[in-house]
């Protein structure tokens, strides 16, 4: 397969752009912000992505989606990055909807439908603590008549406060660093004993804390194997990476786009600024990286798509690589717009600020490379 | 479509298992171990001299090229996959060679059907080794300024002038050169001339490199005679086919970042470090420095099956093979910078046996020059800010 978007994934490309550009600009994302919008996203635009069939992207034609691949949620993913459109993507269109995946069908029937339709939200409820270590699972389900009681707590769910399903790690045998003994739950957010206390971020997003205390599910809420949900969370945490590097080239982007355009009209010193040399290598090297990590995102869509044993891999190498093209596209852009781009008035910022929280979550360089290391054997 | 490709996959995999000699499926340990053919070639092996005979049997030497000049007539989804077997099976490429990398593109696209005839299937075959003559003393980055001058003599230009910096000058049998034509124009004014490096007036001087090998040469030319059907391209439009040419140089220099000679670079280090209690390279910011380097290595890697699946399919904007060159050559510096970390003292040997004549550190010594051959890594990003960003000239 070549490492190039096909001719249907370019068709699909030109209709999210221009419908996420006027849908949901970063003037909707400041709009958000000045209305201190508790949600911190807005099912209105929630709702017009399902009426695109973004939200299905994954779901698989019985279900009513539309029964694509990680490539095509990158594409849609991509957009929300460049327009910084705050969305429950990620977490519901491809984290949830991958795990759903491996539930047995009447789980499935009862999530999947209402993903496509925009009626529900849903979240990863994965960290426990400030760095993300999803290998460590602390939080416990113990076995509880015909099914569990799960107590502990989790951090960093991104609009888990909205969200109608939360997807849960937590240990049902072993301890915390045990590769076995993890299991998945779907829990939905109102069960008894859930406690949601949302913080606003840097970027305006909102992120969850969710306290379990004795909260009681049935065998039902299991997906997958019990103890066996190891390989389905890495599966789930591999997309989201892929999904979060094409979030974060989006960012990217947008952010070096707006840059090259000062560039070319910023005058000082009687020419315009991207006439000097000193500047013209730093956006080349810009360039370069970005590209770099484009292909290193597609790269990893592609395999986990087709199954590849490297997908894994190919997962961590690109959100590692986007993680260092973006941190540098967003830095880049703020110095080069001088003083301006310091100010809150103007956009840049906020891509400095999105970039941030896009690469921390689901692990950040430093994390991929170690995680990387290990999968090499050193 | 698919199927034929899995088809052809699977014998490509098995015709290079029965034919491949396992002495070139051992890693590339030193600079000898690369084949580049010509009159004067010795081959360090049997092996090697047989490797490089079937391979050009088959037209796999060049795979891409047409099969009436020495090529394979392979699809560019049909090279892709060979490539692949051949790196999954650790096969070494049969034969390097400036012909291959360089001219061989620009023959294809420039050449008249003699000329073609002429020199494509000697190159495929590596019977004739070819080297580049741009750069002189007074034009390096600026190489349009160049003086070498080819005087008009009816049936034949005769050339006098210096280049400098000629790869292997000294051991191949033809060069491919830019000259002056006309010195009242600048890029104009230039041919491109293709000759034998015996020919009478032709000498060089090796120059000895920070790695202790002398790999190129001054060149100079003393009244040469040169036929005028010797010129690729048409009279003082030189300058078309040698950008054309540099394009190629540079994908081709690019690709070095994603190879190295010898163990992996973990490999090395977990030998000379070895583990912790927990399996890992006991060495931490080592390993760090070593695994965040493998996270870009890897992109690259994919930024590479990227370009040229997209040069293939004639999509991609012509400026990136500046940006691969810039990319590459960065990265295969940075890799030799932690192979002399992770080698430790014993890289620093100069003329060891067990270090195989010091290659460790001539290889880190040569790679400092990937990012000035072929164009400087400063000379790449004016072109990527210029032709693909649109920044205004100075
Ligand atoms: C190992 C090796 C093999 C080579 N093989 C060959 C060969 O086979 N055939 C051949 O013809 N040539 C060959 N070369 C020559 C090579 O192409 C030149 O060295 C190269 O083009 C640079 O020219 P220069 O050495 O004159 O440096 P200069 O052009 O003098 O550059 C000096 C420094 O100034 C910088 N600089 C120059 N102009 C600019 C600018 N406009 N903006 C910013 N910075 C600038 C350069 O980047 C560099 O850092 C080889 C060189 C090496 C090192």
């Amino acid at each position: 397969m070549p490492l190039f978007l096909d001719a249907e994934q370019e068709m699909l490309a030109d209709t999210v752009r221009p419908f996420i550009a006027e849908t949901a600009p970063v003037a909707h994302l400041r709009a958000l912000r000045d209305a201190d919008d508790p949600a911190g996203f807005s099912r209105k635009v929630w709702r017009a992505f399902a009426g695109m069939g973004f939200t299905g992207v994954l779901v698989d034609e019985a279900h009513g989606g539309l029964g694509l691949g990680q490539v095509e949620a990158g594409i849609v993913l991509e957009e929300i990055g460049r327009n910084l459109t705050p969305s429950p993507f990620l977490g519901t269109a491809v984290g949830a909807v991958e795990a759903l995946r491996h539930a047995d069908e009447a789980m499935q029937g009862s999530w999947l439908p209402r993903i496509v339709s925009g009626e529900v939200v849903a979240a990863l409820a994965l960290d426990e603590s400030a760095r993300h270590r999803p290998e460590r699972v602390a939080l416990k389900a113990e076995r509880h008549g015909n099914g569990f009681r799960l107590s502990g707590a989790k951090q960093f769910v991104a609009f888990g406060h909205e969200a109608d399903l939360l997807v849960v790690s937590a240990r049902t045998s072993g301890g915390a660093a045990d590769e076995d003994g993890v299991t998945l739950f779907a829990l939905p957010r109102t069960q008894a004993g859930v406690t949601v206390s949302a913080e606003r971020l840097a970027d305006v997003s909102m992120a969850a804390r969710v306290e379990l205390d004795g909260v009681e599910l049935d065998g039902s809420a299991v997906i997958g194997e019990v103890d066996g949900g190891r390989a389905v969370l890495n599966r789930v945490l591999s997309c989201v990476r892929a999904g979060a590097a094409s979030e974060l080239q989006g960012v990217a982007e947008g952010a070096s786009a707006m840059t090259l355009d000062y560039l070319k009209q910023r005058k000082q010193f009687g020419r315009v600024i991207g006439s000097y040399q000193a500047l013209q290598h730093r956006a080349a090297h810009l360039y370069s990286e970005l590209e770099v990590a484009r292909a290193a995102t597609l790269k990893a869509q592609q395999s986990l798509d087709a199954g590849s044993d490297t997908a894994d891999r190919d997962a961590s190498v690109a959100k590692a690589m986007a993680g260092m093209a973006s941190g540098l596209a967003v830095r880049e852009a703020v110095q080069m717009h001088g003083g301006i781009g310091m100010t809150d008035e103007y956009d840049v910022g906020f891509f400095m600020k999105r970039q941030r929280v896009l690469a921390e979550m689901f692990g950040d360089t430093d994390y991929h490379a170690d995680l990387l290391a290990r999968m090499e054997g050193y | 479509m698919a199927d034929d490709l899995e088809q052809f996959r699977r014998d490509t995999r098995a015709w290079l298992e029965a034919n491949c000699p396992p002495e070139m499926r051992e890693p590339v340990r030193s600079e000898k171990d690369i084949c580049w053919g010509g009159r004067k070639w010795t081959f360090q092996s049997e092996a090697q001299r047989r490797w490089l005979e079937i391979m050009a049997e088959r037209g796999w030497t060049v795979p891409d090229w047409p099969r009436e000049y020495g090529g394979g007539g392979l699809s560019p989804a049909e090279a892709k996959v060979l490539r692949q077997e051949m790196a999954s099976l650790g096969c070494r490429k049969p034969l390097e060679s400036f012909g291959i990398s360089m001219l061989g593109p620009a023959l294809l696209k420039y050449g008249t059907e003699e000329q073609k005839q002429e020199h494509l299937p000697k190159i495929a075959r590596g019977e004739i080794r070819w080297c580049q003559g741009y750069s002189e003393p007074n034009a390096g980055s600026d190489l349009a300024s160049l003086a070498t001058r080819a005087e008009d003599k009816g049936d034949h230009f005769l050339v006098n002038g210096q280049k400098v910096w000629t790869s292997y000058a000294d051991q191949a049998d033809w060069i491919f050169c830019l000259v002056r034509t006309d010195p009242a124009a600048k890029q104009g004014g230039i041919s491109f001339l293709l000759f034998d490096m015996e020919t009478p007036g032709v000498s060089t001087k090796p120059i000895l490199l920070i790695s202790g090998n002398s790999p190129f040469c001054e060149t100079f030319f003393d009244d040469v005679v040169v036929p005028k059907d010797q010129v690729l391209g048409a009279v003082n439009d030189g300058w078309s086919v040698a950008k054309y040419l540099l394009g190629h140089e540079r994908e081709m220099i690019s690709g070095m970042g994603g190879r190295s000679l010898g163990p992996s670079l973990p490999e090395l280090a977990l030998r000379r470090a070895g583990r912790d209690e927990h399996g890992r390279l006991d060495d931490p910011v080592l390993r760090a420095r070593i695994a965040l380097f493998e996270v870009r290595s890897h992109a690259f890697a994919a930024m590479s099956e990227r370009f040229l699946d997209r040069l293939k399919a004639g999509s991609v904007h012509p400026a990136q093979a500046s940006m691969m060159k810039y990319l590459g050559t960065e990265l295969n510096k940075d890799r030799h910078e932690l192979l002399m970390a992770a080698g430790g003292s014993e890289a620093l040997e100069w003329d060891s046996e067990a270090s195989h004549g010091g290659a460790a550190a001539r290889a880190w010594l040569r790679t400092k020059a990937n990012s000035i051959e072929g164009g400087t890594s400063e000379i790449q990003l004016n072109i990527v800010a210029k032709r693909i960003l649109e920044l205004p000239e100075a």
